[in-house]
C-alpha cells in the first residue's frame, strides 16, 4: 500500500538539491551537492509522466526500472524504491552521483523535451542515502554453496559487481586488489566532494556480509599469476577488472620537471593517500598559487577542482578543443566554474618551461582552431601558426587519458590483447583463455562506472553459467 | 598487518627489521621491492627485500632513518605489527654468467645489493665488491657480502676503513690495471651511480644501476617514479628498478628526489618535537 497519494506535477519546474556555496566548499573536501530531503524528493518524484513506453530506461546502461522506483519514491515507499534500484543496479549510492545523466536516462527523459528532465540520477542517490541512513540491514536472497570459487582481480565498480551478483549465486569469492584499500577509481581517484569514501565503505562491507573474500595488496601478475590462481590456488573461473590506471604523458618536453602530476598520482595522494591532512597523513602533496590541467574530461575537473581546495588562487583547464567538446560531465564543468575555474579552450601546451632548480615556471601553449570531424564525430583541433604564448604556472597536472593496466597482460601472454593492451573479449564478456572473463576499463579503456557495472554483471551470468556447465564455447 | 620477528640497529641509524610474511618470502625474486606501510596514515615505502627465509617464511628489510616515516619505523619493536606490505615489485634482475661482475654498493644501497651479488655468485660470476661509506661505522652487511665476494675492497669519505676515498677510485684503480670487467652492478646514492655510470661509459663497460626514485604506488598506475632512460619516460616501479646506468638521466633523477625535501623536514620536525613531548622527562633535563 502506498503511504502517500500519487500527484502528479509535471509543470512544476526542476527541484534544485541543496549544495555547499562555492566560496564555501573551495576550502573543504566535503560533499557539494546535499542531496534530497524527503519533501524534496517526492517533489520531484511528481515530475515524473510515468510513461507507459518509458524512453529513460533505454537510456541506462543497466535498464533499471526508473519510473517503478520514482513512482515508489512519490509514494513514499523509500525502501521498496532502494529494493527496485538494486535489482539492477548494486551500486545506486555511487551511480546516483556520479553517472553522466546527461547522456543516458535524463537526455531520453520525454520531460526534457519540453521543459527540464526529472532529476533521476537526484532520486536515485536519495533513495539509496535513505536505505543506508534508516540503518537498516540489507536483505540479501544467497543461493546454496555451489563449491566453486572465483577470483576477481581488481576492486573497482566492475569487479565489485561482479563479486556481488557470483555471491548471490552461491559462488565462493575472492577479490585481490592491488592497492590497500577496495574501490578502485571510487577511492583513488573520484574525489572525496564529489563521492565520500564512506558509501564506497558501507558497498564493500555488503560484500562482505555476502561472504566475498576481499584481500587487498595482491598484486596478480606478482603475487600470483592468473595460471597459479587456476591451478595452484584451485579457482574454477577468473574475472579480470583491473582497470585503466595508467597514465598518459604528452611527450612535450619539460614533463618531468619538479611539480608535473599525472592527475593519477596527484589524486591518489590527495583521495588514497589522503595528503590534504599533511603532515597528519605521511604522503605530502606539492600545489602552487598557479595551477594548470591539462585536459577537459571528468579526471582533469576533478584534479582542478581538488587544487583549488589544496590552496591553489589561479586554476586552469587548458583544453584544446572548444567548451561543446569537453567530455567532462555538464554539472562538474558547472561546478567548476563556479568555483572560480578558469578555462583556456582551443588551447594546447607545447612545452613545459623549468627554472634552473628544475621546477615548472611557465607553461607554453599555442592556439588551436577546429577544422572537420574526425573519426570520433568531434571537430579536429587544428594549431594556429604563430600563435605560441606562455603563460607563469607552479604546477602541471597532466590528465590527457589513461590506458589499461598492463601488469596482467604482460604475464599471461596467453590473453589475446587488442591495441594499446586492451583485453579481448567476446559478447559473453570470455577472454581468449579458458575459465577468464574480462570487463570494465580494462576491455573499454576508461569509461564510465555504470558501463563498468554493466559488464561486471554480464560476466558474472556467464561465469555463473560456465561453472554450472563447464561449456566454454 | 604484518608481524615484526625482529628489528635491530646494525648501524648508526639504520634498521633491520625481519616480517612475518610467508607468501612474499616464497614469490620474492632478486632485484624485487616491497611497498611498507607502516600506520593507517602512513605513507607507501619501497625497500628492497634484503634476504628472506622462504622456510620460516620470512623477510628481512633495511633502511635508513632519513625522515618522519623511516624514523617511526624504526621506533617499533619486535612483536609488533606494521599496517600493510605490498609486493613483490619491480622487474626481477636479469641473471646470468657474464665473466667478472664488479658489485659496488653505496650505503644502505648494500642491502638491495647483496641479494643479486648473492645469485649472480651462484651462477658463477666471479664477484669483486666495492663497498663505501661515509666512515667505518655506516657499514652494513659486510660479513655477508665479503663471504660471497672473490674479491673485497671497501672505502670511506674519512679514511677509518680501507681506502680513504670513493668508490670510483677504487673501480678506477681495478680499470687501470687493466682488469677484465664484464659487468658494473651499482647500487647506492643517486649520484654514486652517476659517476660510477660515468666512468664506466668512458671505457665501455656495462653497468646495471637499481633507482631510488620516489614512489607512490608502486604499480605502474601514477607516474611518480618516472625517469628519463635513453631519452624515454620510464616508471621504475615496473620498468625497473634496474637500467642501464649509461642511460640514465641522474640529473633530472636527483632533481626529482628532492621534491618533497622541504615537506619531508618539516614533517620530520613536528615528529622530533612531539616525541620528545611524549617522553616523561622530556625537555626537563637542560
Ligand atoms: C578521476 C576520475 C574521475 C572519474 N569520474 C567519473 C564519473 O564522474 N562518472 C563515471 O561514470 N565515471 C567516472 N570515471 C571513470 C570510472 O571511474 C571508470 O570508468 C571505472 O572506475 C572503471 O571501473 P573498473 O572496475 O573497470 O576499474 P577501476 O575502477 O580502475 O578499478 C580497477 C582496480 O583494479 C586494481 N588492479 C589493477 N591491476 C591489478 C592487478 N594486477 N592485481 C590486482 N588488482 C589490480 C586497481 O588497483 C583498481 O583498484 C572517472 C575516472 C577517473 C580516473
Ligand atoms: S610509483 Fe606510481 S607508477 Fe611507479
Amino acid at each position: 500500500m502506498p503511504d502517500r497519494k500519487w500527484i502528479p506535477q509535471p509543470k512544476k519546474p526542476r527541484t534544485p538539491i541543496p549544495e555547499q556555496k562555492p566560496e564555501e566548499r573551495r576550502k573543504n573536501f566535503k560533499e557539494v551537492a546535499l542531496g534530497y530531503t524527503e519533501e524534496l524528493a517526492i517533489e520531484e518524484a511528481y515530475r515524473c509522466l510515468q510513461c507507459k513506453n518509458p524512453l529513460c530506461i533505454e537510456g541506462c546502461p543497466v535498464g533499471i526500472d526508473i519510473p517503478g522506483f520514482i513512482r515508489h519514491i512519490g509514494e513514499g515507499r523509500f525502501e521498496e524504491a532502494y529494493y527496485t534500484l538494486k535489482k539492477y543496479n548494486s551500486l545506486p549510492a555511487i551511480c546516483g552521483r556520479v553517472c553522466p545523466q546527461e547522456d543516458q536516462c535524463e537526455e531520453k527523459c520525454i520531460m526534457g523535451k519540453r521543459f527540464k528532465p526529472v532529476a533521476i540520477g537526484r532520486l536515485e542517490r536519495f533513495a539509496a542515502d535513505w536505505f543506508i541512513q534508516s540503518g537498516k540491514k540489507e536483505r540479501y536472497e544467497i543461493e546454496p554453496p555451489t563449491g566453486k570459487k572465483v577470483a576477481i582481480i581488481g576492486s573497482g565498480p566492475a569487479g565489485l559487481t561482479c563479486a556481488g551478483e557470483l555471491a548471490k549465486k552461491g559462488h565462493k569469492i575472492v577479490i585481490f586488489e592491488a592497492l590497500h584499500k577496495p574501490g578502485g577509481v571510487l577511492v583513488y581517484g573520484i574525489p572525496e566532494f564529489r563521492l565520500p569514501k564512506k558509501i564506497v565503505e558501507v558497498e564493500v562491507e555488503k560484500l562482505k556480509e555476502m561472504g566475498v573474500e576481499i584481500k587487498t595488496s595482491a598484486i596478480i601478475g606478482k603475487l600470483y599469476t592468473i595460471d597459479e590462481l587456476l591451478k595452484e590456488e584451485s579457482f574454477d573461473a577468473v574475472f579480470i577488472g583491473t582497470g585503466a590506471g595508467l597514465p598518459y604523458f604528452m611527450g612535450i618536453k619539460g614533463e618531468n620537471l619538479n611539480g608535473v602530476y599525472s592527475a593519477n598520482e596527484f589524486l591518489t595522494r590527495v583521495n588514497l593517500m589522503k595528503a590534504y591532512m599533511f603532515p597528519e597523513a605521511d604522503t605530502p602533496v606539492k600545489i602552487g598559487e598557479r595551477v594548470a590541467v591539462i585536459g577537459g574530461g571528468n579526471t582533469a575537473m576533478d584534479a582542478i577542482r581538488t587544487a583549488i581546495r589544496l590552496g591553489a588562487k589561479e586554476a586552469y583547464i587548458i583544453y584544446r578543443r572548444s567548451e561543446k567538446e569537453l567530455p567532462a560531465r555538464e554539472e562538474e564543468i558547472h561546478h567548476a566554474k563556479e568555483e572560480g575555474v578558469i578555462l583556456k579552450l582551443l588551447t594546447n601546451p607545447v612545452e613545459i618551461i623549468g627554472d634552473k632548480n628544475g621546477w615548472v615556471k611557465a607553461l607554453k601553449c599555442i592556439k588551436m582552431k577546429l577544422g572537420e570531424p574526425d573519426d570520433s564525430g568531434r571537430r579536429r583541433p587544428i594549431p594556429i601558426e604563430g600563435s605560441e604564448f606562455e603563460f607563469p604556472v607552479d604546477t602541471v597536472i597532466m590528465a590527457i587519458g589513461q590506458g589499461p593496466n598492463p601488469l596482467i597482460q604482460e604475464t599471461q601472454p596467453d590473453i589475446e590483447v587488442k591495441k594499446w593492451g586492451i583485453i579481448k573479449i567476446d559478447e559473453e564478456g570470455r577472454t581468449s583463455k579458458k575459465g577468464v572473463f574480462a570487463g570494465g576499463d580494462i576491455v573499454t579503456g576508461g569509461a564510465t562506472v555504470i558501463l563498468a557495472m554493466g559488464q561486471g554483471k554480464r560476466a558474472a551470468a556467464s561465469i555463473d553459467r560456465y561453472l554450472k556447465t563447464g561449456e566454454w564455447k | 598487518m604484518y608481524l615484526i620477528k625482529d628489528i635491530e640497529e646494525i648501524a648508526p641509524k639504520i634498521k633491520k627489521m625481519v616480517l612475518k610474511a610467508p607468501l612474499l618470502a616464497k614469490k620474492h625474486r632478486a632485484g624485487q621491492f616491497v611497498m611498507v606501510i607502516n600506520t593507517e596514515k602512513g605513507e607507501r615505502i619501497p625497500l628492497t627485500i634484503a634476504d628472506k627465509n622462504p622456510e620460516k617464511g620470512e623477510i628481512t628489510l633495511i633502511f635508513q632513518e632519513i625522515g618522519k616515516s623511516t624514523m617511526e619505523m624504526g621506533l617499533r619493536t619486535k612483536g609488533e605489527h606494521v599496517y600493510d606490505v605490498v609486493g613483490p615489485l619491480g622487474k626481477p634482475t636479469h641473471i646470468e654468467k657474464y665473466g667478472t661482475v664488479v658489485c659496488i654498493g653505496g650505503g644502505v644501497g648494500t642491502a638491495p645489493l647483496y641479494p643479486i651479488a648473492k645469485k649472480m655468485k651462484e651462477v658463477g660470476n666471479h664477484i669483486i665488491t666495492i663497498l663505501g661509506a661515509r666512515n667505518k661505522d655506516l657499514f652494513i652487511l659486510e660479513k655477508e657480502m665479503k663471504a660471497l665476494s672473490d674479491e673485497f675492497y671497501q672505502t670511506t669519505d674519512d679514511g677509518t676503513k680501507g681506502r680513504h676515498g670513493l668508490v670510483t677510485d677504487e673501480l678506477k684503480r681495478l680499470i687501470e690495471e687493466g682488469r677484465e670487467i664484464d659487468l658494473v652492478l651499482a647500487i647506492g646514492p643517486a649520484i654514486m651511480m652517476k659517476f660510477v655510470s660515468l666512468l664506466t661509459k668512458e671505457h665501455n663497460i656495462p653497468t646495471m644501476v637499481s633507482l631510488n626514485s620516489i614512489m607512490v604506488d608502486g604499480t605502474g598506475m601514477c607516474g611518480a617514479c618516472r625517469v628519463s632512460v635513453g631519452g624515454i619516460t620510464k616508471f621504475v616501479c615496473v620498468d625497473g628498478p634496474e637500467f642501464d646506468g649509461h642511460k640514465v638521466n641522474f640529473d633530472e633523477l636527483l632533481k626529482r628526489q628532492a621534491m618533497y625535501k622541504d615537506m619531508e623536514e618539516m614533517a620530520l620536525k613536528k615528529f622530533l618535537e612531539e616525541l620528545r613531548e611524549k617522553e616523561p622527562c622530556g625537555g626537563h633535563h637542560a
